[in-house]
């Protein structure tokens, strides 16, 4: 059963519905999960520890920095350029998003403009600032008055800080793309330097993101990386697989996004140059969905493709689907033999990860038994 | 194939500009003219150079001819022209422009105004019929992304019939002139070139033949010779071209290459040495099924796969398989690999000849 799905809802609020393949028709199989979503986990002695884990996500910012183009790439399938159809979001727009490891995220993809602002901090205050686990502050580049941004941010910052003072922040300075590139770092570390010091006691976690290139990924997906429960048991056995087929690396992607939430790497692996790898993979395979979706005909949340390898002369790779949830990524040296005996091994493992990734069991009765049937559901 | 993305590259930006004249001889030229900004350096860079389309906002008008050497499968040029350069000046050498040449691309804005830039396309074929008359005269109608498919259709219509026109008027009739609706915003670019290509390519009735019997042999829907670097396609089977198999077969290449950059560095000798030895004590280059890059991908819908394999520095084969066939993966790999031979062959004679 796939964790990851849009509410029907939430696909009609940004879609502008003239798109021929959106909003999709969802098909039996989602309409079960929907089903299931609304299903509030009865809760049993067996899933009580991993009982689901829900965290409310704030996404901020100024009225056309992004926020909305950002959430419907990393989670709705969307490539940069559909995101010239968005209109600007009214109020606040609401997604649940089912994540690997029982983590839910409450996305609030919080309309900008001044008059949404404004009733946030006042009427809504309580409502939209308490129980925040994330705050993500988009800053556009392009923004003509940077000083004003500032003050919205502060004052966002007070109230996060009145409310949920636990939260995380991460600033996301967007729109790097319309920086001519030798001036990228230098401005970017100007705008970082000046917002973290209006940031109250908050640690804010900078990044530089684009649509247009791989930079939205590795943001996003540290980030979530920091939420995803089970984590360290996650890449402990990953490291265990790894070692035993003799591996470089291994990634574990969320299936639909196809952010990378946990990897391990050999010593060899960790020589590897490009440090950028992760996120340069999410971009490549996640624009190849959108390829094979348009040939197949399928809709692009539908599963895409089960396998792919790739054999050279300095090393092979594969990455197939995983558990329910994950797609697994496997770097090995070349030869046939190693690459066989590694995709053995990882149909072996299968069963041990998606124990760990698995949603939390629905009634007492089943919770006992159904940690391997979670694929049957 | 790792490596060929690498030196590629480095081909592309180093490559030093020809010398004009005899000295580039036996390289068949693209020449890309039409109106400033048009979108003649954007195809050129987006074509060759990889460039993601977005970014040929930033291109700035050409000041001179821009002339690009590719080095691939065969050799060839492509000559990036000013707008606002007026070659039939006669202080122009037109030998030395249209003599090697390969192909005229003239391109048409098609968001724009075009008739200005359809006269200047009527006066330039008028005044090379004389001396060249078969020089190919491709007419790109460029940015047609946005456009309408009724408009699109529409403007093509108008554009051909006002060169046919005009071209009946000065007595000259069955010109080699083609069209092609174009956008660097998708495949169309591509495809397009693929055609003027293909025309250049000797032997090309050959390769066909071959992929034609590979297709038959193993149940393939569709196979393409492609270009890594432009992927441009050089040669198919003769079952119609379909945009969307083009367009995965072309992608596909791109998760390749792209992947391939990622994990093709070159790792330290002494992790090789280990790895040649126990338990194994044989060279890398021995515990590989295949000397050249192979992938496949297999699509949930229909468990349909999606094959690749390296033929030489500068071209792969890819083909689309039977729903279910992945299971015969082992055999199909076989009979590739002798296709693969085959063309190799093909290509020598070709060089040879030269
Ligand atoms: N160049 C560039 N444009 C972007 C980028 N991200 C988003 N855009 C564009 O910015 C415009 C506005 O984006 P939205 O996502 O709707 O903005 P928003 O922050 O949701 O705006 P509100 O809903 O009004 O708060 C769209 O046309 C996007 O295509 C980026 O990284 N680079
Ligand atoms: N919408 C759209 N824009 C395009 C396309 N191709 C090029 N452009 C845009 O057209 C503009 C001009 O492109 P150039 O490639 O510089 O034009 P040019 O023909 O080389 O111009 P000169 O060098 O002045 O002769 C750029 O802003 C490109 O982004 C296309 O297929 N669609
Ligand atoms: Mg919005
Ligand atoms: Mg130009």
């Amino acid at each position: 059963m796939p964790l990851f799905l849009i509410p029907r809802d939430d696909i009609q609020v940004i879609d502008d519905s003239s798109s021929s393949d959106e909003p999709e028709i969802p098909t039996m199989e989602q309409q079960m999960n929907n089903l299931s979503v609304q299903d509030e986990p009865v809760a049993s002695p067996v899933s009580e520890p991993r009982k689901q884990k829900k965290k409310k996500v704030l996404l901020m910012g100024k009225s056309g920095s992004g926020k909305s183009s950002m959430r419907s790439i990393i989670f709705s399938n969307y490539v940069a350029k559909d995101t010239r159809r968005l209109g600007a979001t009214i109020d606040v727009d609401l997604s649940h998003v089912k994540f690997l490891g029982n983590l839910t995220l409450n996305l609030w993809d919080c309309g900008g403009q001044d008059a949404f602002m404004e009733n946030y901090l006042s009427q809504q205050r309580q409502h939209v600032f308490s129980n925040v686990g994330v705050l993500i502050y988009v800053f556009d580049i392009e923004s003509r008055d940077f000083d004003r941004d500032l003050l919205t941010y502060r004052s966002i910052i007070t109230a996060l800080s009145q409310f949920s003072p636990g939260a995380s922040v991460y600033i996301l300075i967007h729109k790097m793309d319309l920086v001519v590139p030798n001036q990228r770092e230098d401005i970017y570390n100007d705008r970082v330097a000046l917002i973290q010091s209006k940031s109250d006691s908050f640690n804010a976690t900078p990044f530089a993101t684009s649509i247009w290139d791989q930079s939205l990924y590795k943001a996003w997906a540290e980030i979530i990386h920091d939420l995803v429960p089970n984590l360290d048991q996650i890449e402990k056995d990953l490291g265990n697989l790894g070692k035993i087929i003799m591996a470089e690396e291994i990634l574990l992607f969320e299936r639909s996004s196809f952010l990378v939430v946990s990897s391990w790497a050999s010593d060899i692996g960790k020589l590897n140059p490009t440090t950028d790898r992760f996120e340069r993979l999410s971009n490549i395979i996640k624009n190849f969905k959108q390829t094979t979706s348009r040939y197949t005909g399928t809709p692009k949340s539908a599963e895409q493709f089960n396998l792919l390898e790739l054999k050279l002369q300095t090393f092979s790779l594969f990455i197939q689907k995983f558990t329910t949830n994950t797609y697994l990524a496997v770097v090995l040296p070349p030869g046939e033999t190693t690459f066989n005996c590694a995709q053995l091994n990882c149909a072996l493992a299968r069963s041990q990860f998606e124990d760990l990734d698995s949603p939390p069991k629905r009634s007492a009765d089943r919770g006992a038994t159904a940690s391997g049937e979670a694929s049957a559901v | 194939m790792e490596n060929r993305a690498i030196a590629q590259k480095k081909d592309a930006a180093t490559a030093p500009a020809p010398a004009p004249g005899p000295a580039a001889k036996g390289k068949p030229r693209l020449l890309l003219m039409g109106q400033r900004r048009s979108g003649k350096s954007s195809i050129s860079s987006v074509v060759f150079h990889k460039m993601p389309p977005n970014e040929t906002l930033f291109l700035e008008s050409t000041a001179r001819v821009q002339k690009d050497s590719m080095h691939s499968f065969m050799d060839f040029q492509v000559w990036d022209f000013p707008g606002q350069l007026d070659f039939l000046d006669p202080t122009f050498d037109l030998d030395a422009i249209f003599g090697e040449i390969g192909a005229l691309i003239w391109v048409i804005d098609a968001q724009d105004e075009y008739l200005e830039a359809v006269n200047r396309l009527n006066s330039t074929i008028l005044n090379l019929q004389p001396n060249y008359p078969n020089v190919n005269v491709e007419v790109f109608i460029h940015k047609v992304d946005g456009l309408s498919d009724d408009y699109k259709l529409d403007i093509q219509r108008d554009i051909m019939q006002r060169i046919q026109d005009e071209l009946s008027d000065n007595g000259i009739e069955n010109a080699p002139i083609n069209f092609h609706l174009t956008s660097i915003y998708n495949h169309s670019i591509f495809e397009a070139f693929s055609k003027v290509i293909q025309k250049l390519i000797p032997h090309l009735p050959t390769l066909e033949a071959m992929l034609n019997n590979l297709c038959r042999a193993n149940g393939f829907e569709k196979a393409y010779l492609f270009d890594v670097l432009s992927k441009i396609y050089i040669a198919t089977d003769s079952s119609p071209v379909d945009m969307p198999s083009y367009e995965i077969c072309s992608d596909y290449i791109d998760v390749i290459v792209d992947i391939s950059e990622i994990y093709g560095w070159a790792r330290p000798q002494s992790y090789i040495e280990y790895l040649e030895g126990p338990p194994w004590n044989h060279k890398l280059e021995d515990q590989v099924a295949c000397k050249d890059a192979e992938s496949c991908i297999v699509l949930s819908d229909g468990r349909r796969p999606i094959m690749l394999r390296e033929v030489n520095k500068y071209l792969a084969l890819v083909m689309v398989g039977k729903e279910g066939s992945y299971s015969q993966m082992a055999m199909i790999t076989e009979n590739v690999g002798t296709i693969v031979g085959g063309l190799l062959k093909a290509f020598e004679i070709t060089k040879a000849r030269k």
